[in-house]
């Protein structure tokens, strides 16, 4: 079987289907309050991280605005 | 003692009176100065070039410090200063984050200067006393004591009334005895060492102000580099200084409204989304405790891991129970960000002042790392304790941290054993080995003198009175040009690796911290764009310490639309702040890039006079393995399928068959020549040589090419 990959931040990621943000933040284990989620250059608010899903071969970044102590 | 009591048991030594000054648009445009060992007392005028080329606080701190040492000058020879200074924003008190002090001195540590920028009164009360910094110099026979009298125009030294060694009877103590009653004590602050400066090589200072509510003398400190065993080395008890009348327009800004509006909008964003993001004013910066451990950064049994099973014993929300909640606590007037926490009758279960009921500050993330993950201690009660005892005798919570993590190595690698730590038995976790070292350190007895020499030094005495490897001890003493690394794993960022190494006082994280955004974001792949980061990011966190401001409410509140702007990482909009209240405030017009260059100017500076002391080269510059992968087969073997998987893909090295050592190996020698060409990569951003010297194109370029600077230039090319 081929793994299907999507890019999470510029880095490769296994998706299958039904993968949502919010399933995605889980995985990577993203728990940082402050991430900026964009689907293919598109913002998505956190609101919407459950219902929206993430397609096979979509570019995502998750940027943690930590900019340190 | 009645007030009369105590004035007739303070005995004069100098008194030295100066005309009230007013402060003209952030600056009072005089400093003081003092020498110890005659005990002179005069005033420098701060010329218009001055300002330009060193705009204030630590530009103020290095130049006086560089005019008064000479190359051979050690840390503790009469002509080392300290000087204290503030900044033209200091003392506003309408944007957050405007009162702090910066403090420089030749560190026991590093043989160069360090600086370290702290809270509390003083800063702002030595302006609006006149001054736009503080030198001391020289040392004195018997303790003594300075006193300021921002009101009268009057300073004195005077031997020191008081026998109390530890800083928070030290601070209560003065802080009532100069105060004419209690509503008055609000107008002090003391800045003193404790106990372990004495005896350790990285004693820290305690700068005090007073909690109306509390009704107790608080403490922030000037942590790094061992600033209060100088303070102790010229005999100085405690620096006081007192000023009636703080008001918000004292700086006498060229344009008060701006400085008020700016300061409203960061208001208003605290208050509306603090508790949604980082929870500032409930715990402070302790609220990355576990987000540091998640993301696997959490510095744990010396930095060998970034995790621990146990972390939750120790996570933000056990800090949060235990601090009073209700007081929003700020160290100085105006932070709405109020980040400074205090646990309030907090028992003490060891040491001299065991049985008591005290006030704790913090524990900030700093602490809890260094007291607790990296020692293996999991107990809040004893980092709370330890945090207590490092505050009160004068030690460097990260250094203590850090160097108890090496010893604890040292310890269970057979390096060290019960006969040469005198009994303590120093295994991670050991809370009981780790208090005890504490108070040995204090008194200066048995194991404790060895280990508050610090990291560095306990590597040169191991090696040759145990015969210990040297190459090991390297690998894993998490030290570079001899100060302690602060509490963040550095192993999977190489951006990280730099912004540890590639600074001018040492591995401390407030030059850079990009760890999130290159191992984590993955925002700056490329060694162009990782260098590109470590030179904006420390020259635009270097500007805060010009200013006599705190780093916090720049990026640790983001505004709501910060997302939709095109570098969220520099939160573009909180920097335009701090270009409108400079200029505001200083009547100076300048803009982001100027103000870039305003610190590129004293950095640069810095890095010379690091070269002229005979350190800041590119060797100077190199750190341990330890920071940049894995040294044991403990540590490898633990992240395997991690490093596995990095060997494949960016190495093209196939990890099957492969013993543990052999992929240690090729993994050892690509990480540290990633290293090299980062090195190469900042330092050509910089303007520097390959060797890591500001070139003269560069200082001309900055209007930096003073003589004495351009002579240590061609000397070192
Ligand atoms: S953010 Fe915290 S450390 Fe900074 S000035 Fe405010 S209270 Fe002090």
């Amino acid at each position: 079987m081929v793994i299907k990959m999507i890019q999470v931040n510029g880095k490769e990621f296994p998706w299958e289907e039904g993968l949502t943000v919010a399933e995605l933040l889980k995985r990577k284990r993203y728990s940082y309050p402050k991430i900026i989620v964009k689907i293919n250059g598109t913002l998505v608010e956190p609101e919407e991280y459950a219902s929206t899903a993430v397609r096979d071969g979509d570019d995502v970044k998750a940027i943690h605005l930590l900019a340190g102590g | 003692m009645s007030i009369e009591n105590k004035q007739s048991a303070r005995r004069l030594l100098k008194e030295y009176a100066y005309s009230l000054g007013m402060i003209d648009k952030g600056y009072a445009n005089r400093t003081l100065y003092i020498d110890l060992s005659g005990n002179t007392i005069l005033e420098k005028p701060v010329t218009q070039e001055m300002k330009d080329k060193f705009t204030g606080g630590k530009g103020f701190g290095l130049k006086y410090l560089w005019d008064a040492v000479t190359p051979a000058t050690k840390w503790n020879d009469p002509e080392n200063e300290i000087v204290i200074a503030n900044g033209p924003l200091c003392g506003i008190t309408q944007y957050p984050g405007s009162g702090k002090s910066l403090v420089v001195t030749i560190s026991p540590l590093t043989n160069m200067p360090v600086d370290s920028n702290v809270g509390g009164y003083f800063g702002p009360f030595l302006k609006f006393s006149g001054f736009d910094a503080l030198e001391l110099q020289g040392k004195a026979d018997k303790d003594v004591i300075v006193f300021i009298d921002g009101n009268k125009g009057i300073v004195r030294i005077e031997e020191a009334p008081v026998d109390a060694a530890d800083s928070h009877v030290l601070a209560e103590q003065l802080t009532e005895m100069f105060a004419d009653s209690e509503e008055d004590k609000r107008n002090i602050s003391v800045v003193s060492a404790g106990s372990a400066a004495e005896h350790a090589y990285i004693g820290l200072l305690n700068f005090s102000f007073y909690d109306v509510r509390r009704k107790a003398a608080r403490l922030k400190q000037a942590g790094r580099g061992g600033i209060g065993t100088v303070f102790r080395d010229k005999k100085i008890k405690a620096l006081v200084v007192k000023f009636v009348g703080v008001k918000g327009n004292l700086n006498h800004p060229a344009d008060q409204g701006t400085v008020n509006r700016t300061g409203i909008k960061l208001h208003k964003e605290i208050h509306d989304l603090d508790d949604k993001q980082n929870r500032m004013r409930k715990i402070g910066t302790a609220n990355i405790i576990e987000i540091m451990d998640e993301y696997d950064l959490l510095p744990t049994h010396n930095y060998k891991f970034g995790r621990h099973k146990d972390t939750y014993k120790i996570n933000s929300y056990v800090f949060q129970d235990m601090v009073t909640q209700g007081m929003a606590d700020g160290c100085w007037f105006g932070c709405s960000m109020s980040c400074a926490k205090a646990a309030d009758n907090f028992l003490l279960k060891s040491g001299p002042y065991k049985g008591q009921k005290v006030v704790v500050d913090g524990p900030e993330y700093e602490n809890a790392a260094a007291l607790g993950s990296n020692i293996g201690v999991f107990d809040p009660q004893v980092v709370m304790e330890l945090n207590f005892y490092c505050d009160t005798y004068a030690l460097d919570t990260i250094s203590f941290g850090t160097m108890t993590a090496f010893i604890m190595e040292c310890y269970e690698n057979g390096i060290l054993n019960k006969e040469r730590t005198g009994g303590l038995e120093l295994n991670f976790g050991n809370a009981e080995a780790a208090l005890e070292l504490i108070h040995q350190i204090s008194r200066g007895e048995g194991f404790g003198k060895i280990a508050g020499k610090g990291v560095r030094r306990m590597k040169e005495y191991f090696v040759k009175e145990y015969g210990a490897d040297p190459a090991f001890l390297n690998d894993i003493g998490m030290e570079q040009k001899g100060l302690e690394f602060s509490e963040y794993m550095p192993k999977e960022s190489l951006a990280q690796q730099g912004g540890y190494g590639l600074t001018n006082k040492g591995p401390q994280h407030d030059e850079a911290w990009l760890i999130f955004m290159d191992m984590v974001n993955n925002q700056i792949p490329t060694f162009e764009d990782k260098a590109e980061a470590l030179h904006y990011f420390p020259m635009f966190r270097t500007w805060f310490g010009l200013n006599g401001l705190c780093k916090l409410p720049w990026n640790d509140i983001t505004p709501a639309g910060n997302k939709y702007t095109s570098e969220p990482a520099k939160i573009p909009e909180h920097v335009q702040n701090y270009v409108d209240i400079f200029s505001a405030v200083t009547g100076k017009i300048i803009d982001k890039e100027e103000l870039i260059r305003q610190s590129e100017r004293v950095y640069n500076f810095q890095r010379l006079f690091n070269i002229r002391m005979g350190y800041g080269k590119r060797v100077h510059d190199k750190i341990p393995y330890r920071a940049m992968g894995p040294v044991t087969v403990e540590e490898y073997e633990s992240r395997q399928e991690r490093y596995d998987k990095q060997l494949q893909e960016l190495l093209g090295y196939d990890p099957v068959g492969k013993s543990t050592e052999e992929k240690m190996k090729v993994m050892r020698a690509y990480r540290e020549d990633q290293y090299e060409k980062l090195t190469d990569a900042v330092y050509k951003r910089r303007g520097w040589t390959p060797n890591g010297v500001p070139t003269l194109e560069k200082l001309k370029d900055l209007g930096m090419d003073l003589p004495e600077v351009v002579k240590v230039v061609e000397n070192n090319l």
